[in-house]
């Protein structure tokens, strides 16, 4: 079948195979960003945006882009650079594995809800799965951005 | 300090925040042949038959293999140091396979679709035999698990086959029988904990090629280079010479990736067809067929006089290592060895165990490596024997655990000589407020609060066994490349390595260029395990840097006219303090590259023949149901001894991260095996590892003690974090229902069975 999608802002219309997940279209367009870490949508490390909500691009069919925009880390890279030094300055990246899944849900939370509480951001970001760093650095990390932001902001 | 002790960032971060492609799977070769294996469905059999040719038919496919195709000689997956103590016990293929997941065929293909439709058309006619899935029956059992001949044991370390003996030894000081019998209270009680998975979140992978000497090139999410070129020898029987291993960032390991648990069989692959493959397992087979930590039951005996003198501690550790032995002779000392000698002059201590063979996956290493189980059970008898006693278990603790300058017997009879444990106690008691909450508050709407504790040790490094090496080399103005063979894995030691580097030589961080972890240009290193890192390669980076200063000196001597020796190093210059006479390190840089003898580049390698043990103390509370036994733990409280933290970012988020892991352990990662040895825990949605709406809170603070004889003070801080959780929120659940949950998980099932049970026998 012809998937018809914007990636990254970039037009592609190319013949897919229907059974095709979205994790292995977008990562054969090198969007390596893309991780597997489980097969049963539990881990949050191939989040991607589709029509700017974040979907699991491991449990979703390429087909369902048809039509659609696709943005991975790689179209996001001044949002992940800049909110991405704040995880870094608390060392919280760690094995950086877990870490594009983490940003692009992080990024849109804050699309959503510019100001959220520690439990708002913990539960938007509950499906994010990370084994290095406990969470408390990324919420160390995430709170120094938001105050970065509202104090840019004033 | 301009850089030890300064929370720097990692080399690394910007580009893995980026999500840059620096993994495994983002950097094959896109021309790999894709390798998978079957495997088998059966817990013990022989394979009767196994027929490939409708398989071979499916286009695309390359190859396959099966034990007719492998060598006969046997090796180990463990990566240690030769001559490992884990047995060779292993084929690539064996006819016999071993537990539910053991490789029975590789297959070799253009893609992922094609073999796993070569998977299913393999026919394979199985001789099931009886399996033996109760580690607690192996030991002399009529079902041998590694019947075959040339099984071997290269060390002595009890092992034997012929009674699915992986390891058995009895260490002992003093006439424990006896000192248990003139205690007033004595705790004996027997401990469980299961065979979590490290659970990382990359999983295993490995690519390989063939380079243009003809070589094996084996890329791979490794920990350990060095003992991965061993192995693939040992494994597909060619010279060292042949082979080269590197690894690009790797995404967690945690023990998991110190196993070479998927590097044969692409390389196999490659060696014989000559093509590059790679192999990425899925998460389902990460959780079947790895490398998880060892299952074991403890008893333990606590002695104490009725004031609270501990005078004896009695354990024998049972351990599983599954299949095959890969790390099972050496994880089951640290549940002794790290565990009594949180105890001070003990009258008399015993520490036995056995270790054996069964028919389910394999045992590996996991952070903590056998001291996490130990310090499980030591850690809950402890508080079981302050219940016993009516006694304060933080008193118990304050009469009664090691300190500085104490000698522990029951640790190879190495002095304490760096131990802030009781600083990490006080502090850790306040940061609770365990004076107002212990043990328990009612709320009043038939919920509790309550809290636990316990203390941990680990070591730093293997003593006299671990060797790190380093390499420093002066380039062109004045930028330095250091070398070094141990692998990060997130941890962050390119960046910790640098930091030493950078003081030593009071440059900036960004002069320092990492190149780590290639067995073709790093200098040797065992590999980044044990707890060895920041304290073993951190040395010889000291070392190495210290060494590079003088070679400067004895170059900038005669351009100077003066003695080496009357001369000092800034950073910037070499120069005469008298006179400020000077030549800068741009000038000996650049005349280093013209007409020059001498190579200003150094390689230390060092070992240390003591194993400096970091301490800790962790502090949970809980709020329970007593109708339900359901609890959410509050908060955690940490307080470690690393000695000198030389990253106090790295340090913190190393200990968040090893607590939320030993918190997963204590309430949720279960490990349940069906009657035909069937795992169900085979992805995250069955074994269940904390999401950050589990972990409460995780409050660390750093209590530095100052070790001598590591790099700037410094100690390990990479596997003490996971041990104290289990024991505290044990002790927790005890504190507000007075069940003693013994076995792992701690469920809220057990909890209210316990308290069912409780009732019945009021």
């Amino acid at each position: 079948m012809i998937l018809s999608t914007i990636l990254n802002g970039k037009p592609i219309k190319e013949e897919i195979a229907p059974d095709l997940l979205l994790i292995d279209f977008v990562r054969s367009h090198g969007c390596y960003s893309v991780k597997r870490g489980c097969e049963t949508s539990n881990c949050g490390l191939c989040t991607v945006f589709m029509n700017e909500k974040p979907v699991l691009s491991c449990s979703m069919l390429a087909a369902r882009a048809n039509g659609a925009r696709i943005d991975t880390l790689e179209g996001l890279q001044k949002e992940a650079e800049e909110f991405g030094a704040f995880i870094a300055d608390q060392g919280a990246e760690q094995c950086g594995f877990c870490n594009p899944g983490t940003i692009m849900n992080a990024i849109a939370l804050f699309r959503e809800n510019p100001d959220p509480t520690d439990e708002e951001i913990k539960e938007y970001l509950s499906g994010n799965l990370c084994r290095c760093s406990g969470y408390e650095g990324q919420l160390r990390g995430i709170k120094a951005f938001l105050a970065y932001k509202k104090e840019g902001s004033k | 300090m301009k850089y030890i002790n300064q929370p720097v960032r990692k080399k690394d971060a910007m580009q893995l925040v980026q999500g840059k492609p620096l993994f495994l799977d983002d950097l094959a070769r896109p021309d790999s042949l894709i390798v998978k294996v079957l495997r088998s469905p059966h817990a013990n059999a022989l394979i009767k038959e196994i027929k490939t040719d409708k398989a071979l038919k499916i286009p695309g496919i390359e190859a396959i293999f099966t034990y007719h195709d492998v060598p006969e000689h046997r090796f180990t997956l463990a990566g240690q140091t030769y001559p490992e103590p884990s047995p060779y016990d292993r084929q690539i293929l064996d006819r016999h396979v071993r537990f539910v997941g053991d490789p029975v065929a590789i297959i070799a293909g253009e893609t992922e679709e094609c073999v796993n439709k070569a998977l299913k058309l393999i026919k394979v006619k199985y001789k099931v035999l009886p399996a033996l899935l109760d580690f607690h029956a192996a030991k002399d059992n009529e079902i041998l698990v590694h019947p075959e001949e040339n099984w071997r044991s290269l060390c002595p370390v009890g092992a034997d086959n012929k009674r699915n003996l992986c390891a058995s030894e009895t260490d002992s000081h003093g006439d424990v029988d006896q000192i248990l019998s003139e205690c007033d209270v004595v705790v004996d009680q027997v401990y469980h904990t299961k065979a979590n998975q490290q659970a990382m979140m990359e999983p295993f992978g490995t690519a390989c090629y063939i380079d243009a000497y003809g070589r094996l090139n084996i890329f791979s999410s490794t920990q350990i280079v060095f003992h991965v070129r061993r192995i693939i020898a040992n494994a597909l029987g060619i010279p060292k010479s042949k082979i080269r291993v590197t690894k690009p960032r790797i995404g967690g390991g945690f023990g998991a990736k110190q196993t070479a648990v998927s590097e044969v069989y692409p390389a196999f692959v490659t060696w014989k067809t000559g093509k590059p493959s790679k192999m990425i397992f899925t998460r389902e087979e990460s959780q079947i067929a790895s490398s998880p930590r060892h299952e074991m039951e403890m008893h333990v005996r606590v002695g104490a006089m009725n004031n609270g003198k501990i005078r004896a501690i009695d354990v024998y550790t049972l351990s599983n290592t599954g299949a095959y032995g890969e790390h099972g002779p050496t994880t089951v000392g640290l549940s002794g060895h790290k565990s009594i000698p949180l105890y001070r002059d003990l009258d008399a201590y015993r520490f036995a165990y056995d270790v054996v063979y069964t028919n389910v996956m394999s045992a590996g290493a996991y952070r903590g490596y056998g001291a996490t189980q130990g310090i499980f059970a030591v850690e809950s008898a402890v508080n079981e024997l302050a219940t016993k006693l009516h006694m304060d278990p933080v008193k118990l603790r304050e009469m009664n655990m090691v300190r500085q300058g104490d000698i522990m017997p029951a640790y190879y009879g190495e002095t304490a000589n760096s131990c802030a444990l009781d600083r990490c106690l006080a502090r850790a008691k306040e940061m609770i407020e365990w004076d107002k909450k212990y043990p328990y508050q009612d709320l009043g709407n038939g919920k509790v609060r309550s809290v636990g504790m316990a203390l941990a040790m680990q070591g730093s490094g293997i003593s006299s066994v671990d060797v790190g090496s380093a390499t420093i080399k002066l380039n062109d103005d004045g930028i330095y490349t250091l070398l070094f063979g141990s692998a990060d894995m997130g941890t962050g030691c390119d960046t910790t390595l640098s930091q030493i580097a950078a003081e030593c030589l009071n440059c900036d961080l960004e002069d320092i260029t990492v190149l780590a972890a290639d067995t073709d240009s790093s200098p040797y290193d065992s590999g980044s395990y044990a707890s060895s890192t920041a304290y073993v390669t951190g040395k010889a980076v000291e070392l190495a840097c210290t060494k590079l200063i003088k070679r400067f000196k004895k170059f900038a001597a005669p351009l100077l006219g003066r003695d080496y020796k009357d001369l000092e190093f800034d950073g910037k210059r070499v120069y005469y303090p008298e006179t400020d006479e000077s030549i800068s390190l741009m000038d000996i840089a650049t005349k280093s590259m013209c007409g020059n003898e001498q190579a200003l580049e150094v390689t230390v390698s060092h070992s240390s023949p003591v194993s400096p043990p970091p301490f800790m103390v962790g502090m949970a509370e809980i709020e329970l149901d007593k109708e339900t036994g359901t609890y959410e733990l509050i908060d955690y409280v940490a307080v470690v001894d690393s000695g000198t933290p030389l990253n106090p970012n790295l340090v913190r988020v190393q200990t968040e991260g090893g607590l939320a892991q030993g918190i997963g352990m204590a309430m949720t990662e279960n490990i349940q095996y069906s009657e035909k040895g069937v795992l169900s825990n085979n992805s995250f949605m069955q074994y269940k590892i904390p999401s950050r709406l589990d972990v409460g809170t995780i409050r660390v603070e750093l209590e530095s003690s100052y070790e001598q004889t590591g790099p700037f003070g410094a100690k390990s801080i990479g596997e003490i974090v996971i041990n104290t959780p289990s024991p505290a929120i044990a002790h927790a659940v005890a504190n507000a229902t007075g069940v003693w949950v013994r076995e792992l998980p701690i469920t809220s099932e057990k909890i209210a069975m316990g308290m069912l049970e409780q009732e019945a026998s009021k």
